[in-house]
């Protein structure tokens, strides 16, 4: 027996009906059921008042890596699902890259089940471009469309030739499924450990320069343009791409791109001390940067913000700045982040970032979700705008830790996710409606 | 008890003010003399314990080290890194662990990551000396460059000195333009671009792309080593055309309008970077270099045990009880 909720007395902002003001939500079996002030009461509604708080459509994240299959002590999918919930995330899109390779439609449908399994933020699985994400021969996109799977990418491994991006392109638009490209030309990029500028110089570290990134993004989307295919963009880190971009919206390619909260709100100068938990790939680029980045978000020439949450074992960043891996977990971080950052910090309106973490996202891969509209899944976070807290990286749902904003005072946290009416975070909350 | 005039560890001379890289070359100088006596030792770090970790082949700087630490009565234990654990695959946390467990006083380290001195300065208790890490810094050869520079010149304010080569890949470039510009020094830097780190001029260097040009502007051209490997790597097309674009020859520099001193921090590829003629001619002080190599890495290691720089001519005394670090 499932009892209605009714969320009352909150701000609630829909950004997919330009909805934003005082109302009360009843959710009722798995869904929106109304939304305005005035509602009927079903017997038995559970009312949570949630004044002052933000009623939201729970955020969409386009890009993570949950290690399972494959590096399991790392990060799994349960884990990453409930990080996700505590980071207000009622959907997660699970990148390829894992240990063997999802490319095929048996493994789409395992990360499918493991997802059911926990029960809590929804995971869709992306599949491999190639085989083996070897770049070579295409992967079965219609069996792992079947599957479950909402897109292709070789994330991880940047689509090195260009004929295979081409058919790529060209195979998906059969299934409508956008191709997701890490860009990176690997011949510039060859080696390189952070941004190529004065801080590598002084560091001695080899740098990765704008080019290699640029380079990709203007054949992907000159390839999008020659196919008709969706290419989508994945975390976009320099000014040069965000022209490209622009240029290519305007010229009517079919190109979505996201960024991630740590290139919207670091620079290489992260780096300094050879601190490892700056180390990533793209690497943290320089103000100028930051700064096209942000404009870009607001604009919408960048679509969404991703947080490219990337688990890594507690050791393996304890290591020379050459030695450890790329990447940080995000999924926890990223709505504080951004949202004391760029709301707080007066580049975005809330509603412009709940648009960008959450309906844009969806709209991008396609997923249901994003909205707030009677029917629609309830699939919804509230949110404390003013809520003030300080990153401990020990207290992570995530099995990793490894986050440069560790200590930070940020402001803005979610406080309720619900995914299909069933409350996910907070853990042990009272479940099914 | 005051703090120490160097902190814990010397990772690099970016982190050093100008009166700390003064001092450094200051208590360099009574050192030079122990080297000079028929009994080379003075009891300055009797009792302190110092390993030699070296990750990467050396031959200068690593005997260099072991000189002074000898010359200064420590005990040292060299590691290589064939034949020990790190073959193995100790991490390095690891190693630094195993060092600090075993109540060492002092590492010195060579690895071939940028930043990897600076990492186990931050997790040991030990003091820490960079012996070269990756491309960032190698201080101590900063340092001896810098006192050879002063040995000859008298001073190093207002002297302009040019770094010629491969200054991407070299942490000896590195250390030379922070040293040389807190001590008052102009700083040039010359080669191809290919070898040339982004950004280099915002670090306040002159940048020459003319060989010519450089030995014209300069008083002293420190030569750099130009690793073979980085020409199948692609950043020039032959070596003998780097010799012939950028080599420091005799030609060139007899035409240059007043003397130059001439510096390599070794080893050289005689008739690569630099003409046999010039390395032995009359300006060259690279043998002085090696020399007060070991005299500079003694005043480091006596600061950073917590040796006062006023007692360092009484600890070089012959037998002297007083002086050394308590």
């Amino acid at each position: 027996m499932t009892r209605p909720l009714l969320l009352k007395g909150g701000r609630v902002i829909d950004p997919s009906r330009n909805f934003d003001q005082p109302a009360d939500v009843l959710i009722q079996d798995g869904t929106i059921a109304a939304v305005g002030t005035g509602l009927g009461m079903p017997e038995g509604v559970e009312i949570r008042d949630v004044r002052e708080q933000v009623v939201a459509p729970g955020l969409v994240d386009v890009h993570v890596h949950l290690r399972e299959p494959g590096n399991e002590d790392v990060e799994t999918i349960a884990s990453g699902a409930r990080a996700a919930a505590a980071g207000g995330f009622t959907a997660v899109c699970a990148m390829p890259n894992t240990d063997p390779v999802t490319d095929n439609q048996a493994a789409v449908g395992f990360i499918v089940r493991q997802s059911v399994r926990a029960g809590l933020t929804r995971v869709y699985p992306i599949g491999a471009i190639s085989v083996g994400q070897r770049g070579e021969r295409l992967s079965e996109f219609g069996e792992m469309v079947g599957a479950g799977a909402v897109a292709v990418s070789d994330d991880g491994r940047p689509v090195a030739s260009s004929h295979l991006m081409r058919t790529a392109l060209e195979y998906a638009r059969t299934f409508d499924l956008p191709v997701a490209d890490h860009c990176e030309e690997p011949t510039l990029a060859a080696g390189g450990v952070m941004h190529e500028g004065l801080v590598s110089a002084r560091l001695g570290l080899k740098g990765i320069p704008a080019a290699a990134e640029e380079i990709m993004v203007a054949r992907d989307t000159l390839l999008a343009g020659l196919t008709g295919g969706h290419v989508h963009l994945c975390h976009m880190s320099t000014r040069g791409s965000v022209d490209i971009i622009r240029g290519a919206k305007e010229r009517g390619v079919r190109v979505t791109a996201e960024v991630t909260p740590h290139h919207l709100t670091l620079t290489d100068r992260a780096c300094e001390r050879y601190d490892t938990h700056a180390k990533m790939n793209p690497p943290l680029r320089e103000a100028a940067d930051v700064a096209a980045l942000r404009q870009a978000l607001k604009q919408g020439v960048i679509d969404c913000i991703a947080s490219d949450h990337a688990p890594h074992a507690y050791d393996a960043k304890e290591a020379a700045f050459d030695d450890a891996p790329f990447g940080i977990v995000g999924l926890e971080t990223a709505f504080g982040v951004v949202h004391t950052e760029l709301v707080l910090g007066g580049v975005l309106t809330l509603p412009e970032l709940i648009h960008r973490m959450s309906t844009a996202p969806a709209v991008a891969f396609h997923l249901p979700g994003g909205t707030l509209r009677p029917g629609a899944a309830a699939d919804v976070v509230v949110l404390d705008p003013t809520a003030r807290w300080t990153v401990d990286a020990t207290a992570f749902s995530s099995k990793s830790r490894n986050t440069p904003f560790a200590g930070r005072a940020l402001t803005g946290r979610a406080v309720l996710t619900l995914v299909g009416g069933k409350t996910v975070h907070p853990a042990g909350a009272p479940v099914d409606r | 008890m005051t703090a120490p005039p160097l902190g814990k560890d010397l990772v690099g001379l970016e982190d050093l003010s100008a009166d700390q890289i003064r001092l450094i070359l200051d208590t360099a100088e009574p050192f030079k003399e122990v080297s000079e006596r028929p009994i080379k030792k003075v009891p300055a770090l009797r009792g302190k314990t110092i390993v030699n970790l070296f990750f990467e082949a050396s031959t200068r700087t690593r005997i260099s080290f072991e000189f002074a630490e000898k010359r200064l009565s420590a005990d040292t234990v060299n590691v290589a890194a064939s034949g020990s654990s790190v073959d193995k695959g100790e991490t390095l946390v690891d190693t630094a662990r195993n060092l600090e467990a075993m109540r060492i006083d002092m590492v010195v380290i060579r690895h071939p990551s940028s930043g990897a001195a600076a990492f186990l300065g931050d997790r040991i208790r030990s003091n820490v000396i960079n012996a070269g890490d990756g491309q960032h810094e190698h201080p101590t050869q900063g340092l001896l460059d810098l006192l050879t520079i002063r040995d000859k010149h008298g001073k190093i304010a207002g002297l302009k000195v040019c770094l010629v080569g491969d200054v991407l890949h070299s942490r000896v470039a590195r250390s030379n333009i922070w040293g040389l510009s807190k001590l008052g020094a102009e700083v040039g830097v010359c080669g191809p671009d290919t070898l040339m780190p982004r950004g280099i001029e915002e670090l306040g260097v002159c940048r020459f792309r003319r060989i010519e040009e450089a030995i014209e502007w300069a008083d002293v051209l420190n030569v750099l080593r130009l690793q073979l490997e980085r020409m199948e790597m692609g950043f020039i097309p032959s070596v003998r055309e780097y010799y012939r674009v950028f080599g420091v020859t005799a030609e060139r520099i007899e035409k240059a309008s007043r003397p130059l001193t001439i510096m390599h921090p070794g080893p050289m590829n005689r008739g690569v970077e630099i003409d046999s003629r010039v390395a032995d001619g009359p300006h060259s002080v690279i043998l002085d270099q090696v020399t007060n190599g070991v005299a500079v890495r003694m005043a480091v290691l006596y600061l950073l045990a917590g040796g006062r720089p006023e007692l360092a001519d009484a600890a070089k005394g012959p037998g002297a009880g007083g002086g050394g670090p308590e």
